[in-house]
């Protein structure tokens, strides 16, 4: 029993100091000859800082000199990596105190980065302090009793430096309560009691030392020390000089529990300044420590934390294999979904089975033939009306580049979906069907329209896939009457020779997809098959270094976000934890995590990939598909007129059309037509022509309905009645 | 819309202007037609709510509502076609015990409460046309259309004279993803979205037709899930509604796709008789012979004026194809201007139809300047003047180096 007594002794002790030191800190005046080396030490810490010297103010200095008890230099430098020239931003609040003497520590309070790991930190041993103060304090300290009683000599000797490291432990403890007094008074007391001990491990030491003697009954660490310990002692003068003076020479180095405690320290302030970068220093009234607690738990959800990773860099230092994505277009029926079925069944990346299951499904309703398209035709009315509605995205991987397609719908009311796929690619496979009749009718229909739209949309290399061969059991001749009808059309619409391929192919049965052929009446096929045709195409240049630009094609619910939005970026990077903005509702939003091609979670993403967004603080009415995501500094612009360069594929004039640019969709009309120019030198050859006729260019002026994100060098369609009347470039 | 007078009628009208015309609204389109008949500077009379302060000896103000009668000299004229309200603002030109002469007062027309009007520039051709028109029996039930795409429906009013934009149903619908059949849930909700939708803005209580309009098979989806709520609800009326729609192809969703929609054979099928589908077919043929540039359609006001004048719209297939808001709140020079030209067309035995700018038809035209005609005989350059008018040289470089092709 009577050691319990002396337990219960110790830490009225050790909290009465405690309390004494903090109420030093903060209330008390100094005494005057501290006054006098203040003073001294501020003008000698003006007078090196110089020129910097208005930028830190007189209280600062005081503050900061106070702490590394008159080192001049060390407050110099302290200052000038706080103040004059701080490392980061969040910084700027952080009270000098907070870093302990260590040079090493000094810098503790800027903030490192991995915000919110720390503060789960902090949070996990609040928690924990707590729960052992509560109960299992008790038996800790008296194990511990029992070994330090064993040291009692030698601790004896340590016996005043320790009051001083009290003293700065209790600083440390003091800054991180900011708002939580109660708690952390009763929090960092505990694990000190051990070392308290060691000077004062009897009874009759302790007296000797404190000749106030405290009431044996007196509450156990966890009560509240202020009414009762303030009227006992009264703030003493003495004691804040007398504690540091110690310090320096017996404890040049940190006791291992010091370091946890900078640690604790550290984490706790590092955390609520994250939480809350508003709060300012609080003062010691409870009224400002009660706004603060309020404002922490206002701002309760914290904003992702940025990395502040050098995007670009880091993509320059990723080795890995090139992305590339291309979209699938033709006529309708031309194959293209079962192609891609197919191709992917043959790089297994769907597998047998799948397409068994399909194909038995597929029976059920009598359309066998249509079980490889379902691997990409996953909507109930594509599978049973046997056609692509919407863009179908997937993905494989060859040895040197992993590709995304893109599989269009040929059906001419989709044509707004395929414009939103041919706008994410970067090049295009254009599937014709050989068969008889069927070649003819597509060059008139969306043969033709697909390949003047993916050429209009900015798509400059097309592979030519010519299907459906083995119907005119490969046909070399017909083969060569196609290349020679496409080539002159695909010229004509103003795509290089040097970019277009030619690969006759068979899309139902995988006839030099991935495999050469097998039948021998195509051995005069001696080219490459049609993934070593997409091997050899380069994709595009990114443009990395522009302004962030994504439209999003997609927004859904997943379970890392409520919203989540996919799409191809544009232009530009973006990272975790970066601001958005998204246009044209112009809200801010903010990434809580991206995900990056196939899924894999990510840190960052640049130009020219698809990614997976998950955004937090923005509500969802303000995300729709077809809006623009940008960065916030430098915005894209909401418009509801512009002027366009338009290649006319009809004839144009003032009339109402549909102006399309990816997702986007937005009604309006043609207001005027400026001028005809020149295809070659864009020279006004006309000024405002009553029509334009196809196959000129000409400066029209379009109003929407309503405001939409656009900005110049963007490329928009333009159609009408379900035609694509022209194709241009924002002015 | 009728005359308050049962005795008076287009005949007894005083061409003048100088005696008033008394009419009386009753229907809702009607205030369309007070809209088109009521121009800046005529006089209208019709009740109004004043409020009047009063000021008491010991200088405390009252206000009060009184109920008056004003009389105005119209300055504008306010349409709002979604809720179908006239708001006519002027000056009182006939002082009262409560209102003083020159105080400005808007008056809002009221459905069956009669107005008095005085035409200060007298009754001409285009006017009297339209009193025909607004005083003509109402010739049938406004008709139903919902154009829309995945995620958007337009539900559209279309009457005699104005297609009126009910509402708009946007819905995001999930696109498809590997493994998801999420998208299907996403239109069932947007069905039942523009259903509802549909039944709260629309009256069906009376049959009426409805037309479904979408590319692809989205309106044919729409129709069998009207179909099929029907038959969950056991509700015979839907039901009906469901069999007698008729679904036809547009392109989009957007309601200027109701062009396609009203020249769809089905559509001329059933609604042969009205008069904006004859207005939708004259449009047409204007933009075909615009296509084939062969000198016999012109648009804009000085072609279209200089090609009267000529007379080459005249008899055999000349049509003057005019937009409504050219008659509407615009000072008498300019209105007597296309008045006459009206007048000239009809001289020469052409037609001149004045489109409603409500309607779809008349949006195109707007689009046109407001204003095209179809000439009997081809005249070529007949917007020479403006070309030159245009000025040169301001465009000069910034594309040479664009190579190939421009874009």
């Amino acid at each position: 029993m009577a050691r319990h007594q002396n337990i219960r002794n110790l830490d009225y002790e050790a909290e009465l100091e405690e309390y004494g030191a903090f109420s030093d800190e903060e209330e008390e005046e100094l005494s005057p000859e501290d006054q006098v080396r203040m003073r001294e030490g501020t003008a000698q810490v003006l007078e090196a800082l110089g020129v910097e010297a208005h930028k830190v103010t007189k209280a600062q200095i005081e503050e900061s000199l106070w702490h590394y008890y008159w080192d001049v230099d060390k407050t110099i430098t302290y200052l000038i990596s706080k103040y004059i020239d701080p490392p980061k931003k969040p910084a700027k609040t952080a009270p000098p105190k907070t870093a302990p003497k260590q040079d090493g520590l000094l810098g503790g309070s800027g903030a490192p980065p991995k915000m919110s790991k720390l503060q789960q930190l902090a949070a996990a041993r609040k928690k924990k302090a707590e729960e052992k103060s509560a109960s299992g304090e008790v038996e800790q300290t008296q194990v511990k009793m029992t070994e330090l009683t064993v040291n009692d000599n030698q601790a004896s000797k340590e016996n005043r430096p320790l009051a001083g490291v009290f003293g700065k432990r209790v600083k440390i403890s003091e800054t991180t309560a900011q708002g939580r007094i109660p708690l952390t008074m009763a929090e960092p007391t505990r694990p000190e009691i051990p070392q308290a001990q060691a000077p004062e491990a009897t009874p009759s030491q302790h007296q000797e030392e404190d000749p106030i003697d405290p009431e044996p009954a007196v509450a156990p660490p966890k009560a509240q020390p202020s009414a009762f310990a303030s009227t006992l002692f009264g703030p003493s003068s003495d004691s804040p000089k007398r504690r540091p003076r110690e310090v320096p020479d017996a404890f040049g180095k940190p006791s291992p529990d010091d370091v946890v405690l900078a640690a604790q320290a550290k984490v706790a302030t590092a955390g609520k300044k994250s939480a809350n970068v508003h709060s300012k220093k609080g003062s010691s009234s409870a009224d400002g420590v009660t706004n603060q607690v309020s404002q922490l738990k206002i701002d309760d959800t914290p904003l992702p934390k940025s990395r502040n990773l050098n995007v670009l860099s880091e993509f320059e230092k990723q080795k890995g294999k090139k992305t590339a994505s291309f979209v699938v277009v033709g006529h309708v029926d031309a194959g293209k979904s079962t192609m891609m079925g197919r191709l992917l069944l043959d790089l297994n990346v769907v597998d047998q089975r799948t397409v068994d299951k399909l194909r038995k499904e597929a029976e059920k309703i009598g359309k066998t033939s249509f079980a490889l398209a379902w691997v990409l035709d996953q909507r109930h009315e594509e599978r049973s009306r046997g056609v692509t509605i919407d863009i179908a995205t997937n993905r494989f991987e060859t040895e040197t580049t992993s590709f995304t397609i893109l599989d269009a719908p040929g059906h001419r009311d989709f044509i707004p979906n395929m414009i939103a796929g041919a706008s994410q690619a970067d090049f295009a496979i254009l599937v014709i069907d050989a068969s008889t009749g069927a070649f003819e009718s597509g060059l008139k229909g969306q043969t033709r329209e697909h390949s003047l739209l993916i050429r209009s949309m900015g798509v400059s290399r097309i592979i030519v896939a010519v299907n459906k061969l083995d119907t005119v059991n490969w046909s070399q001749e017909r083969f060569d009457e196609i290349t020679h009808q496409v080539s002159g059309f695909l010229t004509a619409t103003g795509f290089q020779p040097k970019n277009i391929a030619f690969v006759p192919v068979s899309g139902l049965h995988g006839d030099n997809l991935v495999r050469k052929f097998t039948d021998p009446a195509a051995s005069w096929y001696t080219g490459k098959t049609l993934v070593e045709e997409l091997e050899a195409s380069e994709p595009s240049a990114r443009a990395l270094a522009k302004p962030l630009r994504m439209t999003i094609s997609e927004v859904m619910r997943t379970p890392q976000s409520s919203i989540s939005i996919t799409g191809r970026i544009d232009a530009g990077s973006l990272q975790m934890g970066d601001a958005l903005l998204v246009q044209p509702s112009g809200e801010k939003a903010y990434v809580k995590s991206l995900q990056v091609d196939d899924g894999e979670p990510a840190d960052w993403a640049v130009a020219g990939q698809n990614v997976v967004l998950h955004l937090s603080n923005i509500d969802p009415i303000h995300v729709r598909v077809g809006d623009i995501v940008c960065d916030p500094a430098k915005p894209i612009q909401c418009v509801d007129t512009f002027t366009l360069k338009a290649l006319a594929f009809d004839i144009l004039m003032p009339m109402q059309v549909d102006v399309h640019r990816g997702r986007l969709h937005a009604a309006g009309k043609i207001e005027a037509i400026d001028a005809i120019l020149d295809k070659v030198t864009g020279k006004v050859t006309k000024k405002k022509p009553m029509i334009v006729k196809p196959g000129t260019v000409s400066r029209v002026r379009v109003t929407l309905h309503s405001k939409v994100p656009l900005e110049a060098g963007q490329r928009v369609v333009l159609r009408s009645g379900g035609q694509t009347v022209a194709a241009g470039l924002l002015e | 819309m009728r005359f308050t007078n049962p005795k008076h009628s287009l005949s007894t009208l005083d061409p003048s202007g100088e005696s008033p015309v008394s009419l009386l609204p009753t229907t809702p389109e009607d205030m369309w037609h007070a809209h088109n008949l009521i121009a800046p500077s005529d006089l209208l009379r019709a009740h109004a709510i004043r409020k009047v302060v009063t000021t008491g000896s010991t200088g405390s103000t009252t206000s009060d509502r009184v109920h008056t009668d004003l009389t105005i000299r119209v300055q504008s004229v306010f349409f709002d076609p979604a809720a179908s309200s006239l708001h006519v603002s002027g000056t009182v030109c006939q002082e009262n015990q409560y209102v003083s002469l020159g105080q400005h007062h808007t008056l809002d027309l009221e459905l069956n409460r009669p107005f008095q009007l005085w035409k200060r520039s007298g009754w001409d051709s285009v006017s009297l046309k339209m009193l025909e028109e607004a005083v003509a029996e109402d010739t049938g039930e406004a008709m139903c259309a919902v154009v829309m795409q995945e995620g958007l429906a337009n539900i559209c009013l279309i009457t005699e004279f104005q297609t009126v934009v009910k509402q708009r149903v946007e819905a995001n619908i999930p696109k498809k993803r590997a493994g998801g059949s999420a998208s299907q849930g996403g239109m069932t909700s947007f069905y039942e979205k523009t259903l509802a939708t549909l039944l709260r803005t629309v009256d069906f209580s009376q049959p009426r037709p409805l037309l479904l309009a979408s590319p692809g098979f989205v309106a044919q989806d729409f129709r069998g899930y009207m179909q099929s709520e029907g038959q969950k609800r056991t509700d015979k009326k839907l039901q009906r509604m469901a069999k007698d729609a008729v679904v036809v192809h547009s392109s989009t969703g957007y309601v200027h796709s109701l062009n396609e929609v009203l020249k769809s054979p089905e559509v001329q099928a059933t609604m042969r008789d009205k008069r904006f589908t004859g207005e939708t077919a004259l449009m047409d043929q204007l933009y075909d012979r615009l296509r084939k540039d062969d000198g016999r359609a012109w648009y804009g006001a000085k072609p279209v004026e200089r090609a009267v004048k000529e007379g080459a719209v005249g008899r055999g297939g000349g049509v003057l194809l005019i937009n409504n808001k050219f008659f509407r709140s615009l000072d008498i020079k300019t209105r007597k201007r296309f008045v006459a030209l009206v007048d000239k067309v009809k001289e020469d035995g052409g037609e001149a139809r004045v489109l409603s700018s409500d309607h779809e038809s008349g949006q195109r035209l707007d689009a046109l300047g407001g204003i095209a005609a179809i000439l009997t005989y081809p005249i070529y350059d007949l917007d020479e003047d403006e070309v030159e008018e245009g000025g040169e040289g301001e465009e000069s470089g910034a594309a040479a180096e664009e190579g190939a092709m421009i874009i």
